[in-house]
């Protein structure tokens, strides 16, 4: 098994605003083509034309009903993949130390030389963000695409992860929420970015944006009465205030 | 940690990056094509491209499994078994092309209409159209006449311009956007950017759909709409706004026709038309002097007010007509909001949003201009509410005047064209009386005299016969559907097998799934393409069908040209056709082949333009018989479609070297936009960037670059004259006349000012019998059957269950895995059921294209979209039910043609769970399976030898 370091001072991750995300999976398959071919064993698919097709992706949207109290039903759009935790319960359970948290950075990786695809680390992930690779036998999970942040073969403003990079809705950003005056830590702040499913512990890097509020006229009604305040009834009314107006204009 | 493995945190990305555009949906956005050994590795957005500034979609990403698709196709393939059966053997181009030249240059000699060619989702429709039109046929369509082409047509007929390609919400600067309908594809990445830049800025998004998804789940206000009622609602908000005078009075002066001056002489036989001039140009009465101009007089102020009584007749301004029709108590909120399944309120508030945003925000940009009747403006203010409509709105019999009520609510804020509001891409603006009209008077031998589509500006223009029948395969032009600019590709296979209104020979169609999930009534269009007459011959007598996969359609065709795919090939959006143009810029764009096909596949176009030389067909040989071009790449170089104007227009050749817009063919000009990332952009001067249809400055640009010959000002038509011309034509003043049976329908429907009616279809089936409005989406990870064979899309839109909102869901009592029975007038599926909150009462819908035909698309015939997928189509007929009369008329708006998918009904029933959802077609069994269910094939490998054509 593997110690979490003790401190990184540096917490690279995601913040997602479900504000904005639209669902478009456009995050979920950027993902799945880099990372089909770099970092560690190609994401495979087993029967990718067959009965039952099965991949493993490392970043997967669900999409929620909400029901509130007033007003009509609501959706969100919730990409999920591994949120980077400070207290990573996928590490210390790692029988042969193939699951770490890098002390530089705070990025949760799988050493897939030293991965025997026990599975364990899967079960101990609260969040069910870790997917066995059907071919290669190991485990896979985000990587926050340590291979292209730190790139010098790619040009800076594309050092970011991929999802990231093809988020057409500006719905993922990437930075070190170590730092309170980074952008992502400034966002965080300002929308009241939360913690998924803080009772666990596991004090997650990634934060989630939460929806602003929707269908909210009804506070509105009286700012906005006046707007319909009615110039006339009839036609002829109508007509008459045309008169007068265009007589001003 | 010294403990910590040593990773490659730079490793080398790819070889190469090859830049071009995207083609796994209409949006056409910039691609970096990432190559490892020569194959394709990563593809991601061009940060540099106008559409996407480096996003990328679902779809986009995952275009590098379209390229190693078991289903491409691998050679030319010539019919051995019966049609339907998919028995095919493989032959070589030569015999190919020999075989389509033997059955088409004898129709071209002797009745050139018996060629029907009509294409599907492609964008080449400049060349295409070019192509018809030499041979000689009318018969000539792209898919619009299925999609959108009620936007299109509402959209050029009202502001000489339409949502999407040719037009835009201002992102930088609106405030409140209006978003109505399905519009998840048209287009994808820009839509997306666009509603984040809105939320970054506060702005609002309200979204008026039956179903809270994608973008409407996203919306500040959600309008829970029932299908067909948006033009009820637009007009309830019409309603409001007039009352209470939130208009903009000073552009509805300037910029509409609402001062025009209307013939109002119920015995004139101009009642409805224009007072115009001696040269025709309509009147208005001038502030200045009280008395009529020419709407386009230098220094005319028009007054909304006007009137005047001239040879006994009175004629009064469109302003009179507008405000009685809209401040009428049918369009009170009140009145229409059961029917639109909204309360009064949710109307009034948006209607209040509306006026809020219009007219409280302060958007003035500091730039002087001047507009075409030569006065000039110190600055260009701005009416901050953005709309967007497309395919909720168009696929309903009432969607062209939905449509129009839309822009008319735009005209009323004054926002068209104003800083915040809708803003035209160039070539657009360009009013429907710029366009050409329908041709389609063919001749053996002969080309056609000119474009087979067109915006007819009165009865004259209808393709009719001697005889007053349609001239047109699918009837487009005629009285059925007197403005159908696109066509009507969902009635040709149905007309052609019923000789309705004439047989043809051969059907060519390219990249249109039509024996599938294009068709309404599947059932029968695959009965329609394999009936045949008492000699046992095909009542269409030769399919030829090109495409890059083996879809359904592919069994139906007796020679199949495959085709590329999009990384193999050429192409060019083209602003001769549909550029990628954005409000600021011109801009057009190339595709190259970034790969060499592995197969023995040609790209189509290339085709077309070789079987066009072997036909011999003007432009497509030279003086001595020899073909013009190599192929399309040279064509896409050196075609000139006027003097100085090809299909591209960056990098032309001038007297002094490189040129844009207008100049003469450049040997190197694909190189150039190789060397640009595949596009190229032209921006627009400041001066000229906003007011477009009536500024100076932007008609006098668009006539340098050549996109028009001469400055083509034109004034909102919220008044439409020509359909007015044919409602005189139904009221018996004007002819040529329609017939009898169609009197009522015209002066009913083809209204010069918008109007709403209820869904043709409830006219014959009892909404109390089917009270549920059934409709798809489209998945925002797929476009069409194209996408969802596609292996990584297939995992995340494999199924495609029918969503029933609670109330259905609890009065038939469903719980999880339960399966309904869903009926129409026309036909009954049964499917699994899904429950869904955020939808309309009354409204189940399910994905669009994800069902499939067992065999095709070399999948598993075992795989979920074959056996638990499913569409609606099979509920759908491309005719309205018999009514006692003997006649059946078209499912389609009855102004446009545009097919009225989303005008279905249904009863739901509980069922018992069937093995498969139903009905269930048979597996085609020329289709070899066995290859197909292989584990894990790595991005390079190739189908294994024993797959593909028999």
């Amino acid at each position: 098994m593997t110690d979490l370091p003790q401190h990184s001072e540096k917490k690279l991750g995601l913040v997602i605003d479900l504000d904005t995300c639209v669902g478009c999976h456009a995050c979920v398959v950027a993902c799945k083509g880099w990372n089909d071919q770099a970092y560690g064993a190609p994401l495979s698919d087993s029967e990718p034309y067959g009965a039952d097709p099965s991949g493993a992706f490392l970043n997967r949207v669900h999409s929620y009903e909400v029901l509130p109290e007033t007003g009509p039903a609501q959706h969100v759009h919730f990409p999920k993949s591994c949120l980077h935790c400070e207290d990573a319960p996928c590490v210390p359970v790692c029988p042969t130390g193939a699951s770490y948290k890098r002390a530089e950075d705070g990025i949760v990786l799988v050493n897939e030389d030293a991965c025997i695809g026990c599975g364990l680390c899967a079960w101990a992930c609260p969040y069910g963000a870790r997917e066995m690779d059907p071919s290669a036998g190991v485990m896979k999970k985000c990587t926050l695409c340590v291979d292209r942040i730190y790139n010098d073969a790619l040009p800076e403003e594309d050092r970011e992860p991929a999802c990231v990079r093809t988020c057409p809705a500006n719905a993922r950003h990437f930075g070190d929420l170590g730092d309170p005056e980074s952008a992502v830590s400034q966002l965080v702040a300002e929308r009241g970015g939360i913690d998924l499913m803080p009772e666990q512990g596991t004090r997650p890097v990634n934060k989630y944006l939460p929806p602003r509020p929707r269908d909210g006229w009804g506070g509105d009604t009286d700012v906005l009465a006046p707007y319909l305040e009615p110039v006339a009834e009839e036609p002829e009314g109508f007509l008459g205030w045309l008169d007068r107006t265009l007589g001003k204009l | 940690m010294t403990d910590q493995p040593k990773i490659d945190l730079s490793p080398r990305v790819s070889d190469e990056i090859r830049k071009t555009t995207c083609y796994m949906c209409a949006c056409r956005c910039g691609i970096n094509v990432h190559l490892k050994e020569g194959k394709v590795s990563y593809i991601e957005g061009n940060r540099d491209h106008p559409i996407n500034r480096g996003v990328l979609c679902a779809k986009g990403a995952a275009g590098i499994k379209q390229v190693t698709s078991p289903a491409r196709l691998r050679a030319p393939l010539r019919r051995v078994g019966p049609r339907g059966s998919g028995e095919f053997e493989e032959i070589s181009w030569e015999e190919a092309l020999d075989l389509a030249t033997s059955w088409l240059k004898p129709l071209r000699e002797t009745a050139p209409e018996k060629l029907a060619f009509f294409t599907g989702r492609d964008q080449s429709q400049s060349l295409t159209g070019w192509w018809a039109q030499q041979f000689g046929t009318p018969n000539y369509a792209a898919h619009g006449g299925f999609c959108s082409v009620n936007m299109a047509a509402a959209g050029i007929y009202t502001l000489g311009g339409s949502f999407w390609e040719f037009g835009s919400p201002d992102w930088e600067h609106a405030q409140l956007l209006l978003l109505f309908g399905v519009a998840e594809d048209h287009d994808s990445n820009p839509i997306k950017m666009g509603l984040a830049k809105l939320k970054a800025r506060g702005a609002r998004i309200v979204g008026v759909n039956p179903i809270r998804s994608g973008y409407n789940a996203i919306a500040d206000e959600w309008i829970g709409i029932t299908p067909g009622t948006d033009g009820l609602f637009i007009l309830s908000l019409v309603h409001e706004l007039l009352r209470a005078g939130k208009i903009d009075l000073d552009f509805l002066a300037r910029f509409s026709n609402a001062p025009v001056l209307l013939d109002c002489d119920p015995k004139s036989p101009d009642h409805g038309l224009f007072l115009g001039d001696d040269a025709g140009r309509p009147l208005v009465i001038d502030r200045r002097t009280g008395k009529p101009a020419p709407w386009d007089g230098e220094g005319v102020e028009p007054d909304l007010r006007g009137k005047l009584r001239r040879a006994g007749v009175t004629h009064r301004a469109v302003m009179y007509d507008i405000a009685e029709r809209y401040l009428a108590p049918d369009y009170a909120p009140e009145k229409v909001a059961e029917r639109c399944g909204i309360a009064p309120e949710q109307i009034r508030r948006v209607a209040a949003e509306l006026a809020r945003a219009a007219f409280d925000s302060d958007v003035t940009l500091d730039q002087p201009w001047t507009d075409f009747r030569g006065v000039a403006h110190k600055t260009m203010p701005g009416r901050p509410v953005a709309m967007h409509a497309m395919r909720g709105i168009s696929a309903h019999a009432n969607g062209f005047q939905t449509c129009r009520a839309l822009h008319l609510l735009q005209t009323l804020l004054g926002a068209v064209e104003t800083p915040g509001s809708f803003r035209f891409k160039p070539p657009y603006p360009k009013p429907a009386s710029a366009h050409p009209r329908p041709h389609f008077r063919s001749t053996p031998g002969q080309p056609l005299d000119g474009p087979a589509l067109g915006y007819p500006q009165g009865p004259e223009d209808l393709a009719l016969t001697e005889d007053g029948a349609p001239a047109r395969i699918d009837k487009a032009f005629s009285w059925e559907n007197p403005l159908s600019p696109h066509g009507l590709m969902h009635m040709v296979i149905s007309n052609a097998a019923a000789g309705d209104p004439y047989r043809i020979d051969t059907l060519f169609l390219y990249m249109a799934n039509m024996a599938w999930n294009s068709s309404m009534n599947t059932r029968g269009t695959m009965e329609m393409l394999t009936a045949t007459d008492e000699a046992g011959e095909y009542l269409i007598p030769h399919v030829i069908y090109a495409d890059a996969y083996r879809s359904e359609t592919v069994a139906y065709a007796d020679l199949i040209l495959p085709d590329t795919t999009y990384l193999e090939r050429h192409d060019c959006i083209s602003l001769l056709d549909r550029p990628i143009s954005e409000p600021d810029a011109a801009a057009d764009a190339i595709r190259w082949p970034v790969i060499a096909p592995d197969r023995d596949v040609r790209p189509f176009q290339s085709v077309l333009l070789d079987l066009g030389a072997r036909l011999g067909l003007p432009g497509m040989v030279t003086e001595d018989g020899a073909p013009k071009y190599t192929d399309y790449a040279d064509y896409i170089t050196n075609h000139e479609r006027k003097p100085g104007i090809g299909p591209l227009a960056g990098w032309r050749m001038g007297p002094q070297g490189l040129t844009h817009g207008k100049g003469d063919p450049n040997a190197a000009q694909i190189d150039s936009y190789i060397g640009n990332g595949g596009f190229f952009t032209a921006p627009l001067p400041e001066e000229a960037a906003y007011y477009k249809p009536w500024n100076r400055a932007y008609q006098d640009w668009a006539v340098s670059f050549g996109l028009i010959d001469k400055p083509q000002p034109a004034l909102i038509q919220l008044w439409c004259e020509p359909l007015r011309r044919f409602q005189l034509a139904a009221e018996g003043k004007r002819a040529p006349q329609p017939p009898e049976a169609l009197r009522g329908r015209i002066r009913t429907t083809l209204d010069p000012l918008p109007l709403w009616y209820a869904p043709m279809s409830d006219a014959f089936e009892d909404p109390a019998e089917y009270p549920v409005h059934a409709l798809t989406q489209r998945p925002m990870a797929m476009y069409h059957s194209w996408g969802s064979q596609n292996a990584w899309l297939r995992q995340i839109h494999g199924v495609n269950p029918l969503y029933l909102p609670t109330y259905w869901w609890d009065k038939l009592a469903l719980s999880e895995g339960d399966w309904v029975r869903v009926t129409s007038s026309h036909g009954e599926i049964t499917v699994p059921a899904a429950r869904m909150a955020a939808l309309n009462k009354n409204t189940v819908w399910t994905w669009n294209a994800i069902g499939k035909r067992k065999g095709a698309w070399a999948l598993d015939p075992k795989a979920p979209e074959a056996t638990k997928g499913f569409l609606l189509n099979h509920l759908i007929h491309e005719l309205l039910p018999a009514r006692g009369d003997g006649m059946r008329w078209s499912n389609s708006d009855p102004v446009t043609g545009q097919a009225a998918w989303f005008d279905l009904r249904v009863k739901l029933e509980k069922s018992a769970a069937p093995d498969e959802a139903q009905p269930v077609f048979p597996v085609i069994p020329g289709f070899h399976l066995s290859a197909n269910t292989q584990k894990t094939p790595s991005p390079e490998a190739q189908p294994p030898d024993n797959e593909g054509t028999p």
